[in-house]
């Protein structure tokens, strides 16, 4: 594909599915009355349209649509960072222990019967925390090797999973047990205009973030030694890296809980389509990460009468997709 | 002549308790190639990671000019030395350009990325080692000794005041060997200062410049090539029989020399 024809399909591949996104659901709105409904908020137009109509699309549709595209296109974009930064395709967001610790933080609230405002701040803080553990584990001698790091992330998500566990172990198996699981599974059926203030200034940060050290990720890949040799503060850079993606991936679980996949396989489509130039990666990143979930929570609330976990379908649509690609590629996508 | 471009002053280095050499002094003048002999562990390639910044000097210091290295940071000492490493492992299928354009990356800031300009740059440091034909290829598809020359050029960018190879031929077969040598013959040729360590006695006498051998312990001695590399010093330092033997060139003017071991 030209470098034209791919960046306005970027461009405009993630829009076209927010605007069909605002008109499926189980309450019908026509895609013309979604049309005029969105106008009708910048330029004044005849209301001809019922207010539930209204009322869906704006208040409930379109901050969970915003909601999807943010937290797909920064899990999306982290991954990218982590694989460029871990030199390693298999990375994922997770890889530091952020997932655990803001899975046990979210437990922790439901287990305190918290409400959704304070489990999401509790499941955001506790990520942090659970990333600075693995940091400072990792740090000897002032450096922070990369072997270190992914060890360091392992002891710290296990340890954040064993008390996940024994918070649902003392959880009251009628209310709160289930509560927890079903949050631990994603959704985004929580979202409304409220998480959406708090969950996207981090996610818009850490994003900023990323695409400003396009390039020094690029140098990074050569390995700490030559890219200190080049001239890269490689200390700072991953610390950048590390805290710019925690941002992220912290607010995208305290918001929607745990969504996995997406850190993982998009940034593999998104080298197949652009390459492995980070310049290029990681805006490529952003859109089919936002597209890929949006369609993905699409599904999640229209497919059945009730709600499927996204977590769920992430994996049961991301997986079969994964093994099609490689199969194609026979591995040699990166 | 004028005073040396690169001093090694009093130099350090150990490993825990393992001493790697102890009060080295070394001098590097601007347009030689110096040429670092000595045995497997002896710690040339350490010395030359000492040089390029990579490891911290226990006592001593490394002047460039009248600049300590210690006191520059990563960005400034970047634009001052080029390191051209033993072991690359490819990462990412980076475009050949690309990789070359890494080597900008110290007169970059923090959020920036390659110009127009910095690109060009790249291009003219790829002709020089002849690979312009590759810059669209992904560099992992390219063989050990054309990914060497790719790096060699992504050190040139980096217009060093210096640069340090080490042991560039190390992976690479007859050929390729003698392809790089070659190359980095030519920018020699160009003025361009280098320091290299090698596992082959012979690469001292390919090059204007000095050569130095150094001892397990650190001891090094440097001087022409002539002088240093002779049969009774490589073989006390290698431990074996080596003889330096002289060869008419075939283009007629004068000998070259060279050095074999001898086998049982």
């Amino acid at each position: 594909m030209s470098k034209p024809r791919t960046i306005a399909l970027m461009i405009v591949l993630p829009l076209a599915t927010l605007y069909v996104s605002l008109f499926i659901g189980r309450f019908a709105v026509s895609p013309g009355e979604v049309a005029r409904i969105l106008w009708a908020q910048f330029f004044p137009l005849a209301h001809d349209w019922p207010n539930s109509a209204e009322t869906i699309v704006l208040q409930i549709r379109l901050p969970r649509a915003v909601l999807a595209m943010f937290v797909g296109a920064g899990l999306a974009v982290s991954g990218a960072a982590y694989q460029g930064m871990f030199r390693n395709p298999l990375v994922s967001t997770d890889i530091l222990g952020v997932t655990a610790a803001s899975g046990f933080g979210a437990a922790l609230a439901l287990l305190l019967s918290r409400n959704a405002v304070e489990l999401q701040l509790i499941a955001f803080a506790f990520g942090l925390l659970g990333v600075a553990l693995t940091y400072l584990l990792a740090r000897v001698y002032r450096t922070t090797p990369v072997l270190m790091l992914v060890l360091s992330g392992i002891v710290v998500a296990a340890f954040f999973s064993a008390l996940l566990s024994g918070a649902k172990y003392v959880a009251d198996p009628e209310s709160k047990l289930p509560a927890i699981t079903y949050w631990l599974l994603g959704s985004l059926n929580g979202a409304s205009v409220d998480s959406l203030k708090m969950a996207l200034p981090p996610i818009i940060v850490g994003c900023i973030g990323l695409l400003f050290l396009r390039w020094m990720i690029n140098v990074l890949t050569m390995g700490d030694e030559e890219a200190r040799s080049l001239g890269v503060r490689t200390e700072w850079l991953k610390g950048g890296i590390i805290v710019f993606t925690t941002l992220i991936t912290a607010a995208a679980v305290s918001v929607c809980g745990i969504v996995g996949w997406v850190g993982l396989v998009i940034p593999h489509i998104g080298r197949m389509l652009v390459g492995p130039d980070h310049r290029a990666l990681l805006p490529a990143t952003l859109s089919i990460g936002a597209t890929f979930l949006l369609c993905i929570d699409d599904v999640a609330r229209t497919a059945t009468a009730s709600e499927i976990p996204l977590g769920i379908l992430t994996a049961l649509i991301g997986a079969p997709f994964f093994a099609a690609l490689l199969r194609k590629t026979r591995g040699a996508w990166q | 002549m004028s005073g040396p471009l690169i001093e090694v002053r009093g130099a350090s280095f150990r490993y825990g308790e393992h001493v790697v050499f102890r009060s080295l002094g070394l001098e590097v003048y601007s347009g030689e190639v110096l040429t670092i002999l000595g045995p497997n562990g002896c710690g040339k390639s350490t010395l030359l990671r000492c040089i390029g910044g990579a490891l911290a000097l226990d006592q001593g210091s490394v002047l460039l000019g009248d600049v300590d290295l210690a006191a520059l940071d990563a960005r400034a000492r970047a634009r001052k030395i080029a390191f051209l490493f033993q072991d690359h492992t490819p990462s990412f299928p980076f475009a050949v350009l690309d990789v070359v354009s890494m080597g900008r990356t110290p007169y970059l800031s923090t959020f920036g990325a390659p110009s127009r300009q910095d690109s060009r740059m790249a291009e003219e440091a790829l002709e020089q080692v002849g690979l312009r034909h590759l810059k669209s290829r992904p560099y992992t598809e390219l063989s050990g000794g054309e990914r060497q020359l790719v790096l060699l050029a992504r050190t040139l960018v980096q217009q060093p005041a210096v640069i340090l190879l080490d042991e560039p031929t190390a992976h690479l077969d007859f050929k390729n060997q003698v392809r790089s040598l070659e190359r980095i013959g030519a920018l020699a040729g160009q003025g361009v200062t280098m320091i290299m360590t090698s596992h082959d006695p012979n690469h001292a006498f390919l090059f204007p410049g000095r050569a130095a051998l150094m001892q397990p312990g650190g001891a090094i001695t440097v001087g022409p090539a002539a002088q240093v590399v002779t049969d009774a010093s490589l073989s006390g330092a290698y431990g074996i029989g080596v003889s330096v033997l002289s060869h008419p060139r075939r283009d007629g003017r004068g000998e070259f020399k060279f050095c074999t071991p001898w086998y049982n």
